[in-house]
């Protein structure tokens, strides 16, 4: 109560200096998860590579501005120049530009991905989590998920569906979508599993037992008490999802079977490159350092915010 | 216990079915044509007769069905057959699922394949395990130190890179640049003395470690994560306040403990090591059951990719089987019944 009216006094007047002293009092659930994340090392840094990735790949091509798919034969596999930084390949396109390009669609396909999976997930665990006639079918549907030999089907379903989708919907937009769908469709099931676990657990406890005895519909519930509550294992699985989708979908480019050569991701010049490993060496090296730099500090973002989430770590 | 593995196991027949007519389903929806890399001038007549001999003509759930029965009724009997040496029924004319690109029995370019994939994926699998699991402890143990820190930073980039990057990187290191391994795995090679031995032993190095480095990273994550969830414990505590000495705590108490659902993840782990396998394969040219895959996908034979997907998916449920049932064993907490 009195912590309420000191913020209340706060904002009536910003400038005094002894309500500022006690505003720093104040603690809340994620400045205390900041502070934790803060101490993380590897975690800032996983921070910072990705802000570079993200606005080196937003940004770059309009500071480098070769075209990816300028065709120049007279300066095919070429090593690093000034102008070409990184490179050329072999029909002499610019590699500094394929990167950029290519890395705009892995991390596009690495976050819509997650979020479907995310979404998918999330709404599995609760259902069965929360409603015990639900949990059953639910719980069967995901054994069934985790039992398909997911790589494998994936490689199909792309093969089989790749022209269809492609005529139906425009060669960017059709594969783009497919791409996504199927790795978000395939990879929500941990999500599920870990929400569902939390919430059998979360909702035995005594504050729900308390909420629901004051007459709180099940919705309220479940949005109000339970789902901030799980809001810690989702947040973990989110970022991991997306180095999970990242990396399916540069498996899936690299065998030959994710994105066409005339739109590139980091898998795909990878595979592309494969073939001309001993002559340019560069044509591996820079895709695959950005997959495994952009995963990587996902990755250490990840295991930040696990043990910041965590309030049995907190602190220590 | 028995009566737990008996219903879970009658619970995996429901769901290899499903997943047979999943992939059995997703494989029919397919728009392209079998016959269409053969070449144009062959007349539409003899071309609907081709379809027709590959088993087209019949509506999909005959063709479910006859599937379903060559791969689980016809194929075990002929295991059956061969592994006894009996003659049970009319083993001549029994039907088998063939490969369209081959006309050879599925099941026996999956044969000649498997050894292979075995060898590599076992093995690595194995070295994995013997890596992960002192890192893991260590780690937990003294977290935040700078073992810790550092072992950490290694599994996290183990773990990060993915085996298509690390695989090609090695060849361009280890068999480009300083030419101490051969790059293509040698399939034809026979083990008959020590130089045809330490040949098979350099070829397979690489694929090895390269997936053994992935799964230790992996496994150490866990294993550092278990032990640290039983580290704060309070029957730790208890075990130090009776004087214990630290040794019996770490790997009496607290290894016991975390190696619980550790062993569940390394039986999990297995199927889906075989599908990592895929890339290895692919990359080191292992003519394993990975790369048979890859080939019949490309090729559009249907019959084989049908037989491979489903194979990986009793793979998956049986291992997911054996993990459950290790859990209870290993785990007194833990009661099914």
């Amino acid at each position: 109560m009195t912590n309420r009216l000191i913020e209340r006094d706060i904002t009536a007047a910003p400038g005094d200096a002894t309500l500022k002293q006690l505003s720093t009092k104040h603690r809340s659930l994620w400045l205390d998860v900041w502070n934790q994340f803060r101490n993380h090392t590897g975690a800032l840094i996983g921070v910072a590579v990705l802000a570079v990735i993200v606005i080196a790949v937003v940004l770059g091509p309009s500071i480098h501005d070769i075209d990816a798919q300028r065709l120049d034969p007279r300066i095919a596999n070429e090593g690093p120049s000034l102008e070409h930084p990184f490179g050329t390949d072999n029909l002499g396109r610019d590699l500094l530009a394929q990167v950029l390009a290519g890395g705009r669609v892995s991390l596009a396909v690495g976050v819509v991905a997650m979020l479907i999976s995310l979404v998918v997930g999330t709404l599995i665990g609760v259902l069965a989590g929360f409603s015990r006639m639900l949990d059953g079918p639910l719980m069967r549907l995901t054994d069934l998920f985790l039992a398909l030999p997911l790589l494998p089907l994936l490689l199909v379903i792309i093969l089989l569906f790749r022209d269809a989708l492609r005529t139906a919907l425009g060669p960017e937009a059709g594969i783009f979508l497919l791409m996504v769908f199927v790795i978000g469709i395939t990879s929500w099931m941990q999500t599920a599993r870990i929400v569902r676990g939390d919430v059998l657990s979360i909702k035995e406890q005594e504050f729900v037992t308390a909420a629901r005895s004051i007459g709180t519909r099940k919705r309220r519930v479940i949005t109000r008490h339970i789902l901030p509550n799980v809001m810690s294992p989702i947040m973990v699985s989110a970022t991991l999802g997306v180095a999970n989708a990242i990396i399916t979908e540069s498996a899936l480019s690299f065998l030959g079977l994710g994105f066409p050569p005339d739109f590139p991701t980091w898998g795909r010049l990878l595979f592309d490159g494969t073939n001309f490993m001993t002559l340019t060496p560069e044509r591996v090296i820079w895709p695959g350092l950005a997959i495994s730099l952009t995963v990587l500090s996902v990755n250490y973002i990840g295991d930040g915010l696990r043990d910041a989430l965590d309030p049995r770590l907190r602190g220590r | 216990m028995f009566r737990y593995i008996v219903r879970r196991l009658l619970f995996a027949i429901p769901t290899l079915i499903a997943i047979s007519f999943i992939v059995f389903a997703i494989l029919d929806l397919a728009p392209n044509d079998p016959t269409g890399n053969l070449p144009l001038t062959i007349p539409p007549e003899v071309r609907e007769q081709i379809r027709e001999s590959l088993g087209l003509g019949e509506p999909f759930h005959i063709r479910y069905v006859k599937w379903a029965e060559q791969f689980f009724i016809n194929e075990p009997l002929n295991i059956l057959e061969e592994t006894t040496g009996l003659k049970i029924g009319d083993s001549e004319n029994r039907l088998r699922v063939r490969s369209w690109a081959t006309r050879s029995p599925v099941v026996d370019l999956i044969v000649q394949r498997l050894p292979q994939t075995l060898w590599v994926v076992g093995l690595s699998y194995l070295v994995g395990i013997l890596i992960a699991v002192p890192i893991g402890i260590i780690s937990a143990y003294r977290q935040y130190s700078l073992f810790d820190q550092i072992g950490t930073f290694v599994s996290m980039v183990g773990f990060s890179v993915p085996t298509f990057f690390t695989g090609l990187l090695a060849i361009v290191v280890f068999s480009v640049n300083l030419d101490w391994l051969p790059s293509i795995y040698d399939t034809t090679l026979k083990v008959t003395n020590w130089s045809t031995f330490m040949q098979q032993v350099r070829q397979m190095f690489m694929p090895v470690m390269v997936l053994a480095l992935f799964n230790a990273a992996q496994l150490s994550r866990f294993m550092r994560s278990s032990m640290l969830d039983n580290l704060n414990l309070d029957y730790v505590r208890t075990a130090r306040a009776k004087g214990m000495g630290e040794r019996a705590v770490l790997l009496i108490h607290v290894l016991r403990n975390s190696l619980i659902p550790v062993v569940t993840l390394i039986a999990l782990g297995i199927p889906t090591i075989f599908s990592g396998a895929i890339i290895t394969e692919q990359i080191f040219r292992v003519n394993g059951i990975g790369q048979l895959l890859i080939i019949a996908i490309q090729g559009a034979d249907i019959p084989l990719v049908q037989t491979l997907t489903f194979i990986f998916a009793v793979l998956i449920v049986l291992f997911n089987l054996l993990a459950d049932v290790a859990y209870g064993v290993l785990d007194p907490r833990v009661r099914y019944d």
